[in-house]
């Protein structure tokens, strides 16, 4: 196995015992009794557990970059394209459900722990250009209303993560699958030009 | 002793900006006595006569059924053409249309009217173009020096640089300072105040006018009045889309740019957030 690859397993078994146990009580030393490992080998990947939290997030924010890059790119309306973008972050909440309350919560909530080397857009910038390039194409194709980013992106990424709030607390009446549709049309009547 | 170089200068529907930037020339009259300047619409010169030249200067841009010297503006146009060794279109209406319609090489995006001529012409944009800039391309070609030109004809020498590149609020631009008001030292006027060097043709800020300054030195934004696009509307707001600048820098895609940006944006230089002249200190 690669340094990578390893590094990669790391973050994976991480992001578990951050959605058990939390965040701040998690250790690395929990971390490499689940892995099998010394705490001194664990070290040889990561110095702390600030620098995985850090690089976490960077890995989280390039897989979500990288769907949105492939949306982007497809020849499609924008409408169609809001549709696409719901359905892979519901799809996401619901197959890997570490990562995006990692993503939610970890990021969102403890900022602090972000504040050295991952100030502002550092490590998500992945994700960030790619929805802004999302809203930009949208608004020069003039399928999106011309209007500040932030109450465009606050609008679109609050509502999602609401809902997904509500479907990991279990409050949900159904499958999240089952809001793609409604959530989606809901998002571009608020947006559409 | 060999008869002077003619010139013969025209005027198309033209605001004369264009000849009055070349009065501004601090080295015209050597220019002037070099050349057998056969007509110019303002400078005393003879009677208007169709008549061949080495070099012919077209101001202004061309208009259907718009009479000029008793003649039919575009039939007068293509006569001159023919009857010329080289020709320097000057100012953006003559290459690309500009305030006044439709150029002669240009028609905007599109291939003007002479368009099948262009192995004759040297393009000098410019809203009006600096004096200088003009003075070069009579020089080289009377000095029968060859111009490099780019595939709009316009000299590389001048039109290779874009009129952000020299300008002194580079470092604004590149840690995302923005200027609040216009006319401050302080701060970049691409991301509100409309300015478009990172996107325009033309060596403002390496050429000065009248020797000491530019327009985004001085805190006022780049029009782009050496492009095609020019004018644009709006032109002390910059164009966004989803507060996204919808014009970005010269060579670079989106995605590069906005990644670039924000990065710069994340982190901030403390130098650049505060006065550049501090007077209380
Ligand atoms: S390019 Fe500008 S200065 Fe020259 S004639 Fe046209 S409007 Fe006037
Ligand atoms: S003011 Fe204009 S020309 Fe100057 S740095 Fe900013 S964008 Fe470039």
């Amino acid at each position: 196995m690669s340094k990578e690859e390893k590094k990669l397993e790391i973050m994976k078994t991480a992001l578990n015992l951050f959605a058990k146990k939390g965040f701040y009580n998690t250790t690395i030393a929990d971390i490499a009794r689940e892995m099998g490992m010394s705490v001194g080998n664990m070290y040889n990947y990561f110095p702390s557990k600030e620098s995985l939290a850090k690089e976490l997030l960077i890995y989280t924010s390039k897989l979500f970059g990288e769907e949105l890059k492939k949306i982007n790119e497809m020849d499609i309306s924008t409408k169609e394209k809001i549709k696409k973008i719901v359905e892979l972050y519901f799809k996401k909440a619901k197959e890997e459900p570490e990562l995006v309350d990692y993503f939610m919560r970890v990021y969102l909530s403890n900022k602090e722990i972000f504040s050295n080397g991952c100030e502002g857009m550092l490590c998500v910038s992945s994700f960030v250009t790619e929805i802004m390039i999302f809203f930009e194409e949208g608004v020069r194709k003039k399928e999106l209303k011309n209007q500040d980013f932030f109450a465009a992106f606050g609008l679109f990424m609050g509502y999602l993560g609401g809902l997904v709030f509500l479907y990991r607390e279990g409050i949900l009446g159904k499958d999240i699958e089952e809001y793609i549709e409604v959530v989606s049309e809901n998002i571009y009547n608020a947006l559409k030009a | 002793m060999h008869s002077k170089p003619k010139v013969l200068w025209i005027d198309a529907v033209s605001c004369y900006g264009c000849s009055h930037s070349f009065y501004n020339y601090p080295q015209i009259k050597e220019i002037l006595n070099k050349i057998d300047l056969i007509y110019h619409p303002l400078l005393p010169t003879k009677e208007f006569e169709i008549k061949s030249s080495d070099i012919l200067i077209i101001e202004g841009a061309i208009k259907s059924n718009f009479l000029r010297l008793g003649f039919d503006l575009i039939d007068l146009i293509a006569k001159l053409i023919k009857l010329s060794r080289k020709v320097i279109l000057i100012g953006t209406c003559s290459v690309y249309g500009g305030m006044f319609g439709e150029g002669i090489l240009f028609n905007k995006e599109d291939k003007g009217k002479f368009y099948k001529c262009k192995d004759k012409i040297i393009s000098i944009p410019g809203c009006p173009p600096h004096p200088e800039w003009i003075a070069y391309a009579i020089e080289m070609v009377l000095n029968d020096k060859k111009i490099l030109l780019d595939s709009e004809n316009r000299p590389k020498e001048i039109y290779s640089y874009t009129s952000h590149m020299g300008c002194v609020r580079n470092e604004y631009f590149e840690w995302k300072v923005d200027a609040k008001n216009f006319g401050e030292k302080e701060g970049c006027l691409f991301y509100e105040q409309g300015c478009q060097g990172p996107y325009t043709h033309s060596s403002c800020n390496k050429i000065l006018w009248n020797e000491v300054n530019s327009k985004p030195r001085a805190g006022t934004p780049c029009f782009g009045c050496t492009e095609k696009t020019f004018p644009r509307k709006d032109l002390f707001k910059t164009e966004t889309f989803m507060g996204i600048p919808a014009n970005i820098p010269l060579g670079v895609s989106k995605r590069a740019y906005l990644t670039l940006a924000g990065v710069a944006k994340s982190l901030t230089n403390e130098r650049l957030n505060k006065r550049l002249i501090d007077e209380d200190n």
